[in-house]
């Protein structure tokens, strides 16, 4: 049986038209990022998530702003920016279960494999997931910082309590509660990379983000002003807050903004290179 | 002898593999199990080949292995002279059916397309294209996740004929598809393959790749059994038989058995003649003065020799078949 001497490609599929010829160049990150953005726009779940995100994130600030200006607990260093960001507490379980889900949901419906038959090089897949979603977070992230400082502001404006974006460090603080979100999510993102199941890598970044700050309070004082600037809750606090609070102290003992932000920087990047290896390791 | 001109062993394979599916001792261990054992076989342009093999004989690991959704324990294998993923243009060379269930259910058939066209740095307007070609224009907008098996399989191959690819691997395809839609992609993989391509199909139905192959590899427990063309494997696999109906089977027994035949007792008067034309059954019942009501010339089932000689893998070695075991049943003695 002689096989016809075709040059790959040469062949058309029936009732097309010719592909134009592929660039010089090998397809690659640019090709992976557009279309892990057509799968993010494509499903529901992502919209919803999102919006729930936004919702429990500036009703939260928006709350505890008016339960400040109607003189509940102002404290002695009150930092209305850091208090109007509070919502951020809830917001980074919907962007961990978010980052978790960009990819367990491929590995639970199989999507995964479909998606290295088109794109086979591993790393470029990984890179183009992770940055397409964090570009969706810091977008979504920056959207619910602001609602949540402006609606704030504007309650405790009528104490006259309020922050405005031109004071110090105010706009810092709420372009870092925007990257603390995404970091949540990018932590969750590399975990769902290890663990592929949904239930587990939620659970796991829940326990990171939620339970250890909780734990951490049962430890002694003298322990937690050492221990407790690491947990990356409290770490990311800092990095919407305008001041460390000394009323506080447990806050008195945290890093500075770019001291948190780093923490929860290293954190980032440990849950991705972990991913990573993962990733790229196994079977798919 | 000449020492200085490339080794005559050499088969002539098109320049560096283009078109080519080549595994060279392709093994893979899960744990304990082995599921590809030592595999080497190459898949050439122009035809369909089967890849047959009872459930769990490792078809669908080996075409994961070909496109490096698993990591080989030992071995290799090659698509157009190289691992699958430094191809340049993957979706371009190689085209993939293997899980068509393997998409996310809350995505339209269109967007899934997409985001596969993107991937590949394939213009948009192939959706329209593939999605036309396989009949699925209609179901373009709706969530894949309410799709029909059949309409899932279209829609799996639809994404593997994206990039136009000269390569394409199809698991199962015809699996929970009515008789028309197994028409379709028969025709389908026909047609790929009459355009040049290279066809590679799995199925553990040998009555299906007669229909459809011309080449077949086939395969049991992980190892090769056959790498042949269908016409091959019928004249290796298959023996011609006569069947006989007679009062007097043993006479008839007695004088095929010295004749240099060999016989089947299936009772009642049935025998089965191996070794032995129609013509010269009918002339020793003649000589021995032997009554025959029935004789027919036939074929052993296709499906029952490909069930026996994978069910038995482990008792055979590649491309062998055991000579002896049809005489090994003769029951002449009786």
């Amino acid at each position: 049986m002689a096989a016809p001497d075709v040059a790959p490609g040469a062949a058309r599929t029936p009732g097309s038209a010719a592909l134009p010829a592929p660039g010089s160049r090998a397809a690659g990150f640019r090709g992976a990022l557009r279309s892990e953005f057509v799968k993010i726009r494509s499903t529901r779940s992502t919209y919803w998530t999102l919006l729930g995100m936004v919702l429990i994130t500036v009703a939260l600030g928006v709350l505890e702003c008016y339960g400040a200006a109607h003189d509940f607990d102002t404290g002695g260093d009150f930092d209305p920016t850091n208090r109007s960001l509070d919502g951020i507490f809830l917001g980074q379980l919907v962007m961990a279960a978010l980052g978790a889900l960009t990819v367990t949901s491929e590995y639970s419906t199989g999507m995964v494999r479909t998606s290295l038959t088109a794109m086979p090089r591993r790393g470029v897949v990984f890179a183009a997931k992770a940055v397409a979603f964090a570009a969706v977070a810091l977008a979504t992230g920056l959207a619910t910082s602001l609602g949540a400082f402006l609606l704030g502001q504007a309650l405790l404006s009528d104490k006259h309590m309020n922050a405005t974006l031109g004071q110090p460090y105010v706009l810092r603080a709420v372009i870092g509660g925007a990257l603390f979100l995404t970091f949540c999510g990018l932590i969750a993102y590399g975990i769902g990379m290890v663990l592929r199941h949904t239930a587990g890598a939620i659970t796991a970044s829940c326990a990171l983000l939620f339970v250890v700050p909780l734990l951490a309070t049962v430890l002694p004082q003298s322990w937690q002003n050492d221990v407790n600037k690491w947990v990356p809750s409290y770490a990311g606090n800092q990095m919407f807050s305008t001041r460390p609070d000394p009323a506080d102290p447990a806050m008195s003992h945290m890093f500075s903004f770019w001291g948190g932000f780093a923490v929860v920087a290293g954190y980032t990047a440990l849950a991705l290179i972990g991913g990573m290896i993962a990733f790229r390791a196994r079977d798919a | 002898m000449d020492f200085s001109s490339t080794p005559v062993a050499t088969p002539p394979v098109p320049e560096r593999g283009a078109g080519m599916i080549e595994a060279r001792r392709l093994t893979k261990r899960y744990g304990r199990q082995v599921a590809v054992d030592d595999l080497s076989f190459a898949v050439r342009p122009g035809m369909v080949t089967g890849f047959l093999g009872p459930n769990g004989a490792g078809k669908t690991t080996t075409m994961r292995l070909i496109l490096g959704l698993d990591r080989p324990t030992a071995g290799s294998v090659a698509v157009n002279g190289k691992p699958f993923a430094q191809l340049a243009h993957p979706m371009r060379e190689v085209g993939a059916l293997l899980d068509a269930k393997a998409m996310h259910g809350g995505r339209s058939a269109y967007n899934h397309l997409l985001s596969l066209a993107e991937a590949g740095e394939l213009p948009r307007r192939r959706v329209g294209e593939v999605l036309d070609l396989v009949g699925l224009k209609e179901a373009a907008a709706k969530r894949s996740g309410g799709f029909s098996l059949g309409m899932s399989q279209r829609l799996g191959i639809a994404a593997a004929l994206l990039g136009d690819p000269a390569i394409l691997m199809f698991d199962e395809p015809v699996n929970g598809l009515d008789p028309e839609g197994i028409l379709w992609i028969r025709t389908l993989m026909k047609g790929l393959a009459a355009q040049g391509r290279t066809v590679f199909v799995s199925s553990h139905l040998m009555s299906e790749m007669e229909n459809t192959a011309d080449h077949l590899i086939v395969i049991g427990r992980g190892r090769l059994i056959a790498d042949c063309t269908v016409a091959e494997f019928i004249e290796r696999h298959s023996r011609r038989c006569v069947r006989v109906r007679t009062p007097q089977p043993d006479a008839l027994a007695r004088a095929v058995e010295a004749a240099g035949g060999s016989v089947r007792d299936e009772g009642s008067g049935r025998l089965t003649v191996f070794d032995l034309q129609t013509d010269r059954i009918g002339d020793l019942a003649f000589a021995g003065g032997v009554r025959l009501h029935e004789l027919v010339s036939a074929r052993a089932s296709l499906e029952e020799a490909f069930m026996e000689l994978t069910g038995a893998s482990v008792e055979f070695r590649a491309g062998r078949p055991r000579e002896d075991r049809q005489h090994a049943l003769t029951g002449g003695e009786i």
